[in-house]
């Protein structure tokens, strides 16, 4: 079967690929884009290492297929931080030692951010569920919480908004 | 985060501080490159053909139909290893990778393939015709050990193994003194148990992986995440016959390892379809390969019997151990032995332990290999005691823990160590005086690992600008490179942001044992520490130099040289930069080096308290409460102390309560991924606090003793008394999932 056709915007930039029928998203980032700092843990949505944002929606890229992106928005690791500044999230991670050998890293921190899009406020019991798709082996998700709640707090705070 | 310190040894300005990691820019921003990231031109993707059945011998692998498929440039089977150099000295190693006569677990490969892409790959290993004969297996330590089980591997047995076993049983040991007829005799109440633990896996997040290139003149680079690239040099270069200088290893960066990356699985398979085609050959794991075939850990089967006097006093205790750990022998039975009862200052102590084997992957180090099962067994024991006797569960473990100048269960004599510290601690911490509710109970468990040294090189140059270059060979797992420049720059006495540490390939740096036995931060940085002070010496020469004065006449304090005192002169003191920048015209660069086999690692202890409420309806066990405490010895970046604390803690709750290999009674597999092998998500969890000790260990110039290990050894019996207590019902057998505690629940209630 001939190769598809997909125009799409990447941490946005314009691109465009050719893949086969049967890739996944993961795929194409992975290994056409080089964009290999989406990581695959499990390929079967279990581990949530390879999220990215498909049209501001938190999906495993591995359960993507590639063909079906044509003309979306995806955000990656790669275009979290702005410029060489980075995302509070990625400064809050490194500040609270909450990553060990950071393979799940990448998908956590662009899970958490979705998160913080759509609750600036969230108690740690959310931030729990919300990152229970996102397997982490090394830390016990302790510092991750923590780190969290911390970006979280100075968000608010930069906002000037009243919720803390 | 309490911290206590009950002997400092020396005010540090760099160590004990929580400086921000120097790899963690790259780690949050996806430009660290690890296993499965990079990629070579013309490069392959190999594929391995691995069979779905637990025994079998292999009659005939035919190639031919798949060899000539387009796209496929290479493939191997264990013919050809056996072509290349038939008397390697892994061959054990090599036949786990890929099977030799026989099929001897499910998802066992025989063969792999090497091709333009995957869809090719994956097109060609269907291809691959196997002629095999079904034979009969065995998966289970209790049929194993029968005398008419079916034999796994033949001629593996050690002289020693006791009659009355199958040929399965192959390895056995024993530990001990004292009389335990004796001792039993003395005691008031005496518990014996049979104990069960299953076999799990490491579970790191980042599969397998490695790009390989070699060539007919016996040259090969390969690229691998893992913990010893030495080791993997060491294996590789033994079954391709080539010298240990010609395979270049690079690690990459290592997506979690906790002892399952320590060997190889695919590397010499990757490196033969290179030889073999001429081209780079890429092969990653997928999750399913990761569970049937790397290294999960041994199964336990144990029982504990232990007399007790009612103010507490242990006056005897035996174990007698049985771990499978699949189709290959292992060392694990013997560390099982050795640990069970290292807490405790005994009389009377015996310890037996066989190894049998099974048609399973064969085991791999888990953090701590050997010491959860044994010791899940005894803590739980010694908790029923308590019950028993309604004796306070730390009060009874400070009263027989272990100190110095104990003599240990396995033999040596404990120096300075930390664990009556701990056990107090415990029993001082708000936590343990808590009240509970219904449903609700408290465990409490020691935990020991014995902590390795072991071959270890560091270089440490001086650049011309003043910054430090640290070179070692351990994979940075947790955040090593910050422990390492931090006690470089301790050392040195100059800041930390003047110091980077690099991971050295193979041929940069001499051997270095595998990042394993919680061996690093003590290792790596013993020798940093003693090869600053190589440098220092150094750079008090260039500055006697510089000054016309005798060498023993400069002293180096703070970072500075100084004169040793008013004969030597009155000089300005020089900073390690102002010899830096000349060094070129007082002999040249400056370095220092150390290499060593290191010993005197200093054993480690934590005790662990856990809160937990189980469901009557669900028999669902929630953890309510958890601290966790250690003697780091000397904590050299506590959040990642910490880490470990909370890491190993987490992964021993999830041995606990929920993972375990479900084999059918086909011997197949069953939950080969992450939604049916359920390890601990964020929401299972509450916080887990972390209480560090520092009782300094003698062996170490800052007192270090490795941490990574001991903290998965105390939640299994932590989590088996709490649930126990709050049930009312002694558990004996992981994990404690809802189906198992419910029955038990049920039952009781009839």
């Amino acid at each position: 079967m001939k190769k598809l056709h997909v125009n799409v915007s990447v941490n946005k930039n314009e691109l465009e690929f050719l893949c086969n029928p049967e890739d996944t998203l993961l795929d194409v980032l992975r290994n056409d884009l080089q964009l290999t700092g989406t990581k695959e843990g499990c390929s079967t949505g279990d581990c949530g290492a390879c999220s990215v944002i498909l049209d501001k929606k938190l999906v495993c890229s591995c359960l993507v297929l590639a063909a079906e992106v044509d003309g979306s928005e995806i955000d990656t690791i790669e275009g979290m931080a702005d410029d060489n500044k980075l995302h509070p999230l990625q400064k809050k991670f490194l500040e609270h030692a909450a990553l060990q050998c950071g393979i799940c890293t990448p998908g956590i921190l662009v899970a958490a951010k979705a998160l913080l899009e759509k609750n600036l406020n969230p108690t740690e019991k959310e931030i729990r569920y919300w990152l229970a798709g996102n397997l982490c082996r090394c830390t016990g998700y302790d510092k991750i919480i923590r780190a969290v709640m911390d970006a979280a707090s100075e968000m608010r705070n930069e906002n000037g908004s009243n919720y803390s | 985060m309490d911290q206590i310190t009950p002997k400092p040894i020396k005010n540090f300005k760099v160590i004990g501080t929580r400086p921000l990691r120097p790899d963690g820019i790259e780690k949050v921003t996806g430009k660290a490159i690890y296993g499965a990231d990079l990629s070579a031109p013309n490069m392959l993707y190999g594929l391995l053909l691995r069979i779905n059945e637990p025994h079998a011998l292999i009659e005939n692998i035919d190639i031919s139909f798949a060899e000539k498929l387009p796209g496929v440039k290479s493939i191997v089977t264990f013919k050809d290893f056996i072509k290349i150099n038939p008397n390697n000295k892994y061959n054990e190693t090599l036949e786990n990778c890929i099977a030799n006569e026989k099929i001897l677990y499910d998802g066992h490969a025989v063969a792999a393939v090497a091709a333009i892409n995957l869809k090719v790959a994956k097109k060609a290993i269907k291809l691959i015709d196997v002629k095999f004969k079904k034979l009969p297996f065995v998966i289970n330590i209790e049929d194993a050990m029968k005398k008419d089980a079916p034999i796994v591997a033949q001629g593996k047995k050690n002289e020693n193994i006791p009659d009355g076993f199958s040929e399965n049983v192959v390895q056995y040991c024993s530990f001990g003194h004292g009389n335990l007829e004796e001792g039993f005799s003395e005691s008031e109440k005496i518990i014996k148990r049979t104990f069960k633990t299953p076999s799990v896996h490491q579970g790191y997040i980042e599969p397998h992986a490695c790009l390989a290139s070699m060539s007919n003149e016996g040259k090969a680079d390969l690229w691998c995440c893992t913990q010893g690239h030495y080791n993997v040099r060491s294996i590789c270069s033994n079954i391709f016959k080539i010298d240990n200088s010609q395979l270049k290893v690079t690690a990459s960066e290592i997506g979690g390892g906790f002892g399952g990356k320590t060997t190889v699985f695919i590397e010499p398979i990757a490196l033969a379809l290179s030889l073999k085609s001429g081209c780079p050959v890429k092969i990653v794991m997928s999750r399913e390969e990761v569970f049937k075939a790397t290294g999960p850990t041994v199964s336990s089967l144990v029982d504990v019997k232990i007399g007790m006097k009612k103010t507490g006093k242990i006056t005897a205790a035996e174990a007698i151990i049985r771990y499978e750990g699949g189709a290959f022998p292992n060392e694990t039975y013997e560390l099982g032995a050795q640990s069970a009862f290292a807490a405790y200052d005994l009389k009377s102590v015996k310890t037996e332990a066989y190894n049998v084997l099974t048609n399973r992957p064969a085991q791999a180090a888990y953090r701590a290999p050997g010491a959860p099962q044994a010791i899940y067994a005894v803590e739980s024991i010694i908790d029923e005691l308590c019950q028993y006797f309604n004796q306070d569960p730390l009060y009874v473990r400070i009263l027989n823990a272990a100190h110095k100048g104990t003599k240990s269960s396995y033999g040596p004599t404990f120096d300075d160590i930390g664990l009556k510290a701990t056990l107090e601690a415990a029993k001082n911490h708000p936590h343990y005086n808590t009240p509970l509710k219904e449903n609700q109970g408290r465990g409490v468990s020691c935990g020991f690992w014995f902590n390795f040294g072991g071959n270890t090189c560091v270089s440490l140059n001086i650049n011309f600008d003043g910054t430090v270059g640290v070179v070692e060979g351990n994979p940075d797992i947790g955040g090593s490179r910050s422990s390492i420049s931090q006690m470089a720059a301790e050392e040195l006495g100059i800041s930390l942001d003047k110091v980077k540490t690099i991971i050295a390939d193979t041929n940069s740096l001499g051997h270095n044992d595998v990042t394993d036995g919680s061996r690093v931060t003590f290792s790596v940085g013993l020798a940093t520490i003693k090869a600053a002070k190589a440098a220092k010496n150094e750079l008090c020469k260039r500055a006697a130099k510089l000054w016309g004065i005798d060498e023993d006449a400069v002293i180096w304090k703070d970072g500075y040289a100084y004169p040793a005192g008013a004969n030597a002169g009155n000089q300005e003191p020089l900073s390690l930069e102002d010899i830096a920048k000349v060094s070129s015209q007082t002999g040249g660069p400056i370095a220092g080096h150390y290499e060593v086999n290191a010993e005197n690692a200093g054993v480690s202890f934590g005790v662990h308290l856990v809160d937990v409420e189980t469901d009557n309806e669900t028999g669902h066990t929630k953890i309510l409460r958890y601290t966790a405490f250690q003697d780091a010895g000397k904590a050299i970046h506590p959040s990642y102390v910490e880490g470990q604390m909370q890491g190993g803690s987490v992964q021993g709750i999830g041995w606990a309560l929920n993972e375990e290999y479900i084999y059918n009674n086909e011997g197949k597999l069953q939950n080969p991924g992450f939604l049916d092998y359920r390890i601990p998500v964020a929401s299972d969890l509450p916080m887990i606090d972390p209480v560090i000790l520092e009782i300094p260990n003698p062996g170490h110039p800052y007192g270090v003793r490795g941490v990574g290990e001991t903290s998965i050894v105390p939640p299994l019996a932590a989590i088996n008394n709490a649930v126990s207590r709050a049930t009312k019902i002694r558990f004996s057998e992981l994990p404690l999932s809802p189906p198992k505690v419910l029955n038990a629940i049920l039952s009781k209630q009839k």
